[in-house]
């Protein structure tokens, strides 16, 4: 009994660090978002927070869907393995994103001190809403001298032309096909 | 403090509620991905970084993938001449070209399996995500630009307007989703290929056995998986 005649103000040491521990443990709680460390050191939502950004380029197989005839043509040609919006530009497909996570405490004192960031408006272009907006044309002077235009570090065997040479300023257009552009393809207009 | 603790990160795991799939079709575990860059078909007109900047909002002068044109000389092959004027998006001159070797390296984020940028992030705000892709919370970056010094291959940059770090997410928005990158979408070529190396049908299987494919900087043993075909010793 007597070995622990003094020792009080040891258990009081031990029951404020208890105290403290559950202290730690409560806010932590609170603070540590509920996805972190679910797959590693960081935050798993924010995977999907990567995921939800909305695509622009609707990939090929949306524009043959409805272009059959184009893509018929462009696969028997030179420039079968050319994708549509590699000469046209992105044509928009928004897909659907999930729903964003539900924020928990932590997020929403970090936005009372950041402003969140800004959410880009969803855009209908071509590819959502085809009968009203209709792409431009790309114009072939600049566009096809993009690829074909002669270089040293091109490979080899790849089609090069000097643009004021080849067709003097005249539009590629008129005498190519820039969908199946060889001359003896029947790619000649 | 609170919040940088692994161990107790990792102790809480069983306790944290899960998260939603982001893609009702995708589970991660089943995918390894990473990108074929096929030197010898790349021509250098400039449609990847386009249509990356298009696809994920990168501001003028930033790039998160870029085309370098390099031209070596015979007499001093280990230093080449290396230009990439607003990173090869409106193509390159052709102007001054003598007889020597040229030839164009599209660069991008190597999406390392021991990637030296997520190692340094402090608040764990960049990470390698279960299907092999270096992705940043934006949420959590603090803009202090650790990684930006890490990454050996000069691939992230400090948003200007945001103030977050921000790199190639290998456009993660679109392969969940079952669509390929946006620059292998516009590359007129194939000179990039995306690879998923845990598809056994990935035809990235018998590429790697029959040719001869390099990585950048090997000796850092980043565990890079941007596979470079053809690609010339004097590439740094």
């Amino acid at each position: 009994m007597s070995k622990f005649k003094d020792a009080g103000h040891l258990f009081r040491f031990a029951g404020l660090f208890v105290l403290l521990f559950v202290v730690f443990l409560v806010v932590r709680h609170f603070v540590v978002p509920k996805s972190f460390g679910k797959y590693g050191h960081y935050r798993a939502d924010a995977i999907g927070e990567v995921a939800a950004h909305p695509a622009k380029f609707a990939g090929h197989e949306t524009c043959e869907a409805c272009h059959s005839d184009v893509a018929d043509k462009k696969g028997k040609g030179k420039h079968a393995h050319v994708n549509c919006e590699a000469c046209h530009g992105a044509l928009v497909k928004v897909l659907p994103a999930p729903p964003p996570p539900t924020p928990n405490l932590y997020e929403r004192m970090v936005a009372l001190v950041i402003k969140p960031m800004p959410v880009d408006p969803p855009v209908l272009r071509h590819a959502e809403d085809p009968a009203s907006v209709v792409p431009e044309l790309p114009d072939t002077t600049v566009l096809c001298a993009r690829c074909h235009t002669a270089s040293a570090a091109k490979p080899k065997g790849f089609p090069q032309v000097v643009p004021a040479d080849h067709s003097n300023g005249l539009a590629c257009k008129t005498c190519h096909d820039p969908h199946s552009p060889a001359m003896d393809a029947g790619g000649t207009k | 403090m609170l919040i940088l603790m692994p161990a107790a990160a990792i102790a809480w795991k069983a306790v944290l509620a899960g998260t939603p799939e982001q893609s009702p079709n995708y589970t991660m575990s089943e995918h390894w991905w990473g990108m074929l860059i096929d030197i010898p078909k790349c021509i250098g007109c400039g449609n990847c970084v386009r249509a990356c900047a298009t696809e994920n909002d990168v501001p003028d002068g930033y790039f998160r993938t870029w085309v370098e044109r390099y031209h070596v000389s015979d007499e001093d092959m280990t230093n080449p001449e290396v230009i990439s004027p607003d990173g090869g998006k409106e193509g390159f001159p052709v102007a001054a070209e003598d007889d020597k070797k040229y030839f164009f390296v599209p660069k991008m984020c190597n999406h390392c399996a021991d990637s030296p940028c997520t190692q340094v992030c402090p608040v764990g705000a960049t990470f390698i995500s279960p299907d092999g892709v270096v992705l940043i919370d934006q949420k959590y970056c603090l803009g202090c630009a650790y990684c930006v010094q890490a990454c050996p291959y000069g691939c992230r940059y400090i948003n200007p307007q945001k103030e977050t770090a921000e790199k190639c997410t290998l456009c993660y928005h679109r392969i969940t989703q079952g669509l390929t990158t946006a620059c292998c979408e516009a590359c007129p070529t194939g000179a990039r290929q995306l690879v998923d190396l845990k598809d056994p049908k990935d035809p990235i299987h018998e590429f790697l056995k029959t040719h001869s494919v390099e990585v950048l900087k090997p000796q850092m043993a980043t565990g890079a998986k941007a596979f470079y075909n053809g690609l010339d010793g004097s590439v740094r």
